[in-house]
């Protein structure tokens, strides 16, 4: 040990201080306090407002004496102008598209975040990661028509005249692209979030790359992999431009993804876009569907959360 | 001195970080069910020579290894040699204890089951947790997560997964320093166990440890071009009472370091 070299004074020169330990007024803390917490309570207020707003224009549509929840939840056909209320009608559409998206984006958006996290070289990341980005951010309208005016058409070759012009099967496909590059960023954000140690513990078990990154990275991940996911599940149940533009435009039950059919979201796109007078049973039908698309999405999240629950594996 | 047996040997050994040479020229021969240790100050190159001996250096951009390391007369850094085969033979323990996220049975039963084991796993899982010394306190709840144990008990099932795909040697970095002084305590006894079956390699920090569980001993430093190097192989008794290189004295005595 070296000798001590910083200079200090000795106690006894240094006299008798008086120290002052009042409370200081810090007035550019409790502004930035006052703010971040202004942030926070606005986007509880926001949601508690649409929520509060649904839920009174939709108890205006529950009250009319004609609609029971029997008719809400038990029947299949759907115009409340002429009293038929048969909420399937667009649940169906709305479930068919949502799945075969995911049906898509989760193995393809879940092969490429493995790629990238754990296969890749950093160029390649660095190359593709952007690319995947864009892809994230074109306009729903733009993927609209390429479902309609590019995918339909190819369909159209496969299934010849089995298959609509307007098919839920071509929107879900191309719904399925538009979330593939949301669930790859985002599991690859887990993936890499998951501890080297973990990776060299399994090499230095004699694991091959493969081994490694789905018995050991891919289910310490799982819990972000679940968020992912989730998110993914929500942009597919709530998004609309691309089931108005190529899925059809009309109420139809059918789970036949070759068929037309109008998903929840793109039935109040089309309705709520037309003359709507107020009051009447078809403007408060709208908040009635919406209320069912938020009970949607609020059950596909429970049940994506259940499933990472039970399979996640939590380090530390 | 003709029999000795050598579980691996080094031939000129270097790694090199891109143009940049972080350990040169070693040589050693490492003896079978013996545990040698590496000792040297920080950063002179102990755990990036130890990563070499089962390849996890193939794992860092720009890391490459000239000369050889002869595992059974086998260059491990030959051509054809498949790394995941040598980290089959050579197992390692971390310096930070890194069970996976999964249930302290299935800690071991992984390994064993990518390795192809195809006996009972029951008894194997249990044959391993006891030569770590670790099944009495985790019998009654081998399905529990691993990251339940304590830290010291975290990496004496680290040691018993390593046991369980029977490597030829256990290679351990700094496997104690993350840990209390009772359970590195019981790291090294269950090293000395674990001479009987297998060959050790351990890098520590800690001159008493190298002292109290080793048989050899390799002193490493760097030289004025920052590449480590071994500069000087003994019985672990030599180099602690009589050394032959005064930077060894300086760095034993605790002159520096």
């Amino acid at each position: 040990m070296k000798e001590e070299t910083l200079n200090i004074k000795p106690m006894e020169t240094r006299g008798f201080r008086q120290f002052n330990l009042k409370k200081k007024l810090r007035i550019s803390e409790a502004l930035i306090q006052g703010l971040l917490f202004f942030a926070g309570i606005l986007s509880i207020f926001v949601t508690v407002a649409i929520v509060y707003e649904l839920g009174k224009e939709a108890l205006l549509f529950f009250n009319d004496p004609d609609v029971t929840l029997g008719k809400f939840f038990g029947t299949t056909k759907w115009q409340p102008g002429i009293g038929q209320y048969g909420i399937w009608a667009l649940v169906s559409a709305t479930l068919t598209t949502s799945s075969i998206a995911i049906l898509i984006a989760l193995p393809l958006g879940l092969a490429s975040a493995v790629y990238l996290s754990e296969y890749a070289t950093q160029k390649m990341r660095s190359i593709l990661k952007p690319i995947l980005e864009i892809l994230a951010g074109i306009p729903t309208v733009v993927y609209g028509y390429f479902a309609l005016l590019f995918v339909t058409p190819i369909l159209k070759t496969i299934f010849k005249d089995g298959i609509q012009v307007y098919n839920m099967l071509s929107a879900g496909l191309v719904m399925g692209i538009m979330i593939l590059p949301l669930i790859a960023s985002m599991s690859e954000d887990a993936l890499s979030a998951v501890p080297r140690s973990l990776r060299e513990g399994a090499y230095a078990m004699g694991a091959t790359k493969l081994e490694t990154s789905l018995q050991v990275v891919l289910p310490a991940a799982l819990s972000g992999i679940g968020a992912a996911v989730i998110v993914g599940i929500s942009r597919a149940v709530g998004e609309t431009m691309i089931v108005a533009v190529a899925a059809g435009a009309g109420p139809n039950f059918s789970f036949n993804p070759l068929d037309a059919a109008e998903t929840m979201t793109g039935h109040i796109a089309r309705i709520s876009g037309g003359d709507l007078s107020y009051n009447t049973i078809d403007y408060t039908s709208l908040f009635a569907i919406a209320l069912m698309l938020f009970l949607v999405t609020l059950v596909l999240n429970l049940i994506s959360q259940w499933v990472v629950n039970k399979f996640r594996e939590q380090y530390e | 001195m003709e029999n000795i047996n050598y579980a691996i040997e080094t031939n000129d050994l270097s790694i090199h970080y891109g143009s940049f040479t972080a350990v040169k020229g070693v040589n050693m021969k490492v003896e079978r069910q013996k545990i040698t240790a590496i000792i040297g100050p920080s950063g002179c190159g102990k755990s990036t020579l130890l990563r070499a001996f089962n390849r996890m250096n193939d794992f860092v951009p720009g890391c490459h290894v000239t000369g050889k390391l002869l595992l059974d007369n086998q260059n491990l850094y030959g051509k054809d040699v498949d790394p995941v085969e040598v980290r089959r033979k050579i197992g390692m323990v971390f310096q930070k204890p890194n069970p996976f996220p999964k249930s302290i049975y299935e800690n071991i039963a992984w390994g064993a089951r990518i390795n192809g084991f195809k006996g009972k796993m029951d008894e194997l899982v249990e044959q391993s947790l006891r030569s770590a010394a670790l099944w009495d306190e985790v019998k009654d709840k081998l399905q529990q997560s691993a990251y339940a144990l304590s830290g010291g008990q975290q990496q004496r099932l680290c040691i018993a997964r390593t046991i369980a795909i029977q490597p030829e040697i256990i290679l351990m970095d700094e496997p104690a320093s993350a840990l209390d002084p009772i359970s590195t305590l019981r790291i090294e006894e269950l090293m000395q166990e674990l001479k009987k079956n297998y060959t050790i390699i351990i890098v520590t920090h800690n001159m008493q440890q190298a002292a109290r569980a080793s048989d050899y001993t390799a002193m490493m430093m760097i030289d004025d071009q920052r590449a480590g190097g071994v500069i000087e192989f003994d019985d672990t008794k030599t180099i602690f009472t009589r050394p032959g290189d005064k930077r060894t004295e300086d760095y034993v005595t605790g002159r520096f370091g």
